[in-house]
């Protein structure tokens, strides 16, 4: 089982969620998180003063998957996330030891 | 220092119970409330037979019908004075502190509004009001002894007397709490308290009655030094602003000023503060007319057109500095312009409203962003570079735009200000100003240390860092989550 981990510009968001339900993924965890990796961020002022405000908003989406389906959703996500500019995020792919369904115990990859 | 065990609990029963039994013979000793209307006599009515007789009753109805009007504006005049505290100034600070202090800067306007109204009852509203010496009042109305239905015509002599009181109440509350902008995110609750208590009674009170109160060295009618501060300039902004400039040097820059920036946590709800400023400010001065006359039309006005013009002045001159007009701006100049205009609001026309506007707005703007700068000081919310310089501004452009067919306060034919000729007058406002800044300056030192010495003044800086709301008042302003 592969975990996905995909951190991508909020406005491309819903277009990202839409296509992977097309593929039949409708399972996923959604956060509103702050940060950057080279994006510059913008500039505030306040009373005269200016100040950057560097953390900007992103969406992170968590999945965990069979591994057979990983590289599809990496492919969809890559295809639908992407503007092309500096800030569109990044996706990291783990290993997931076990994963278990609470409503019945189901375990593996049942349980996705 | 905690109030804890039952000891402390029956001292405070003891002290209720002695203002509770003080207040019993007191109440009584107020004269019954004279009916307004003029046909509610204990004696059945008579029906005016002659001419002469009709006339006087005319007459007393005429009056009485005034005296409604008057006193239907007055009272809602106070409503609008007071919704300018609460919630008013509240959430104009309260937006624009970081969250974790929102609770706490509304607490302390809020704290104001109930322990100002105690103090005034008791005490204040005879110093402002009462006697006739050049400084201070007296106490022939401590605990509002005689303050009741009947007008008292030193100072409008249409209104119950209880009327003017209130709406007095009103100004007296919101003064001290603009002083809470300067000392924002760090000053503790105890602090503010004690030096607020302090403050209105040896700066307020004694300001106050100079200017409005009856014999009052600065008052503009048989004053040594006749000031024209028609709602409170000199009274209200001066003072406040002065103090929060002198306690922001006193308590020191917040933790990270200037570095870390500190942006404000909700400018939606400073924008919602500021629109109920601008309309409670009619209340305080256009109500400054004490009558439902033209004059307060002049000054309703005169006070709208002030606010424009400062928001269009402040905006402009960001719009040219910055490339871009901010939201927070145009409600900082539209405050700025409201401030400037307090003083004038009964003395000038509308188009010198204005001006009066507009270069109250481009000047505070300087003062908050290069001034402040330059000098470093942390006036968090301004209060200094809005109301300290807005009102001295105001004080002196009074003298200089004041007109006699607006407000002939001097007398039917006599001018002024400096647009009829009486350039004089700008000397006198500028002595008003002085004894303002003066008194404001050494008062507030004074009461500085005194505070520091019993309660302390500035939390510490584990305090500051965890925020005001959960340290000074273990509350949170948001549980979103919850």
């Amino acid at each position: 089982m592969m975990k996905i981990e995909a951190i991508i510009q909020p406005s491309r968001f819903e277009s990202v969620k839409d296509a992977l339900r097309e593929i039949g993924i409708e399972g996923m965890t959604v956060t509103e998180v702050r940060g950057h990796g080279r994006q510059k961020g913008h500039t505030e002022v306040y009373r005269g003063r200016e100040y950057t405000v560097d953390l900007l908003p992103k969406i992170k989406l968590e999945m965990v998957l069979p591994d057979a389906l990983a590289q599809r959703v990496v492919d969809t996500i890559l295809k639908t996330a992407k503007t092309g500019k500096i800030g569109d995020g990044k996706i990291f792919l783990s290993r997931v030891e076990e994963a278990i369904r609470i409503r019945n115990e189901e375990r593996g990859e049942n349980a996705l | 220092m905690k109030c804890v065990g039952w000891n402390c609990s029956f001292s405070l029963v003891l002290v209720l119970g002695a203002v509770l039994l003080a207040a019993v013979p007191l109440s009584a000793q107020q004269p019954p409330a004279a009916p307004a209307t003029a046909a509610s006599s204990a004696v059945a009515p008579e029906i005016p037979k002659t001419v002469n007789e009709k006339l006087a009753q005319l007459d007393k109805d005429v009056k009485a019908a005034q005296s409604a009007g008057d006193n239907a504006w007055m009272l809602v005049s106070a409503a609008l004075v007071l919704m300018m505290t609460g919630p008013g100034l509240a959430l104009f600070y309260g937006g624009l502190v970081r969250r974790k202090n929102t609770l706490a800067i509304m607490m302390q306007s809020f704290a104001l509004i109930a322990l100002i109204t105690v103090l005034w009852a008791l005490v204040g509203y005879s110093l402002c009001f009462g006697g006739n010496g050049p400084v201070i009042g007296g106490f022939e109305h401590a605990f509002l002894r005689g303050v009741g239905a009947e007008p008292n015509p030193d100072y409008a002599g249409t209104i119950p007397q209880a009327t003017f009181m209130v709406y007095q109440l009103m100004f007296a509350i919101i003064t001290p709490a603009l002083i809470t902008g300067a000392t924002a995110e760090r000053m503790k609750f105890s602090g503010t308290v004690l030096f607020m208590t302090l403050w209105f009674l040896f700066v307020y009170a004694p300001l106050a009655h100079m200017v409005w109160g009856k014999g009052g060295l600065l008052n503009a009618v048989g004053g040594k030094f006749p000031c024209l501060d028609f709602a409170g300039g000199t009274v209200v902004h001066i003072s406040s602003g002065v103090s929060a400039l002198v306690c922001a040097l006193y308590m020191g820059k917040r933790t990270g000023y200037p570095k870390v920036p500190m942006p404000p946590h909700s400018l939606v709800l400073s924008f919602i503060g500021a629109c109920l400023l601008w309309v409670g400010w009619f209340g305080f001065n256009a109500g400054s007319a004490l009558a439902a006359s033209s004059l307060a039309t002049s000054a309703f006005v005169a006070t709208h057109f002030a606010a424009a013009a400062a928001a269009l002045g402040w905006s402009a001159a960001e719009w040219l500095k910055n490339g871009r007009a901010s939201a927070l701006g145009a409600i900082s100049g539209a405050v700025a312009g409201l401030v400037a205009i307090t003083p004038a609001s009964g003395f000038v026309g509308p188009m010198p409203a204005l001006a009066i506007g507009l270069i109250a707005g481009v000047v505070c703007y300087l003062m908050v962003t290069k001034i402040k700068a330059i000098f470093g000081y942390d006036d968090a919310l301004d209060a200094f570079g809005v109301h300290g310089a807005g009102g001295t501004i105001g004080a002196l452009l009074t003298g200089v735009f004041a007109q006699s067919v607006i407000n002939p306060i001097f007398g039917a034919d006599r001018p002024a200000g400096g647009l009829d000729g009486h350039w004089g007058q700008v000397g006198n406002q500028l002595v008003g100003v002085l004894i303002a800044w003066g008194i404001a300056l050494v008062g507030t030192i004074v009461i500085l240390k005194i505070t520091d010495l019993i309660t302390g003044v500035r939390v510490s800086e584990e305090h500051e860092s965890d925020g005001l709301d959960i340290t000074q008042h273990g509350e949170e302003a948001y549980n979103l989550e919850s």
